[in-house]
């Protein structure tokens, strides 16, 4: 299924913010020019093949009082499959991805306490028989955007 | 610290906004409020920063940018106030942030970029390099998507 152009506007719109109000798809209707019935199929569509992963409140996870870090470790080729099963076992683990580097494995993770991140990564450590790994905590947040323009099709 | 309600609202909104008409109506009945108690609870959450936004996560390879590159700078420590500032001014980079640093890592600023070819990305670092001035940096591309989810909080 290709995006048409309503789906395109339409995904612009909801991916920077949904109204909060009693028939938010009715608004989102009304400023794109069609029916509730048309934007609900097409975000149903849309979750269906995953172009919308989710819709909803994307949380701040700090002030919910979250600790979060992303981990850095280097797995030799033969056992990257093995170790991202262990890792991603753990629902804290949000995101993992390979990358063209010597420390070629990094995932995100994060847990309701700082004790509760450190326990994870040793017992990572200690499952995956890996002692290097490396966690860099953010110190500071300079930006966080979400959005992508989808203006250029 | 928050209130046993938030929790209940926080678990209820990372599920997915019920695609029906009066969609907040129908989570209230579940947590035991009116709909406009809880939409008025939720613009409160937003007011504080617990909810960042409301809205749609999407997966952006769908939307043709396929490449997405972390672009890591090796920033000294009395230029990364302006480093900062000068990458959260692109509008390529989604997000910008100053990490601690460990071992044989050095690279404290991270960007990410997300781009319709490695290319495009590979211009934006160099791009980002001329304007501030921080020539020691790596692209780092993803090569394979292991894991993406939603967190779940307070299960």
């Amino acid at each position: 299924m290709e995006l048409d152009n309503l789906d395109r506007e339409l995904i612009s719109i909801v991916q920077s913010g949904l109204p909060v109000s009693g028939e938010p798809y009715r608004e989102l209707a009304e400023a794109l020019k069609t029916t509730e019935e048309d934007i609900l199929a097409r975000i149903g569509k849309l979750v269906e093949r995953g172009t919308i992963r989710r819709l909803g409140a994307i949380f701040d996870s700090r002030r919910l009082g979250y600790t979060g870090t992303l981990c850095a470790l280097k797995v030799p080729p033969e056992r990257i499959k093995a170790v991202a099963e262990i890792i991603n076992r753990y629902p804290g683990v949000t995101h993992n991805y390979l990358r063209n580097h010597d420390y070629n494995m990094w995932f995100t993770l994060l847990a309701p306490e700082k004790g509760e991140v450190d326990r994870i990564i040793g017992e990572i450590r200690r499952l995956a028989g890996i002692d290097e790994i490396i966690s860099l905590p953010a110190e500071r947040l300079f930006k966080i955007r979400v959005n992508f323009d989808l203006t250029e099709g | 610290m928050l209130t046993r309600l938030e929790k209940e609202i926080v678990k209820a909104l990372q599920e997915g906004l019920p695609l029906v008409s009066r969609p907040f109506s129908a989570l209230a009945g579940k947590l035991g409020l009116t709909e406009e108690a809880l939409l008025d609870k939720i613009r409160e959450m937003m007011d504080r920063g617990l909810i960042r936004r409301f809205g749609a996560a999407v997966r952006h390879q769908d939307l043709g940018y396929t490449a997405n590159a972390m672009i890591v700078w090796k920033v000294p420590d009395s230029l990364v106030d302006k480093a900062g500032a000068v990458f959260s001014g692109f509008s390529q980079v989604s997000h910008c942030y100053q990490r601690k640093t460990a071992g044989d890592w050095q690279y404290n600023l991270f960007t990410m970029v997300h781009g319709r070819t490695e290319s495009e990305c590979r211009e934006v670092a160099r791009a980002m390099s001329e304007a501030s001035g921080i020539e020691d940096y790596l692209v780092l591309f993803s090569t394979a998507e292991l894991k993406k989810s939603s967190m779940k909080y307070f299960v």
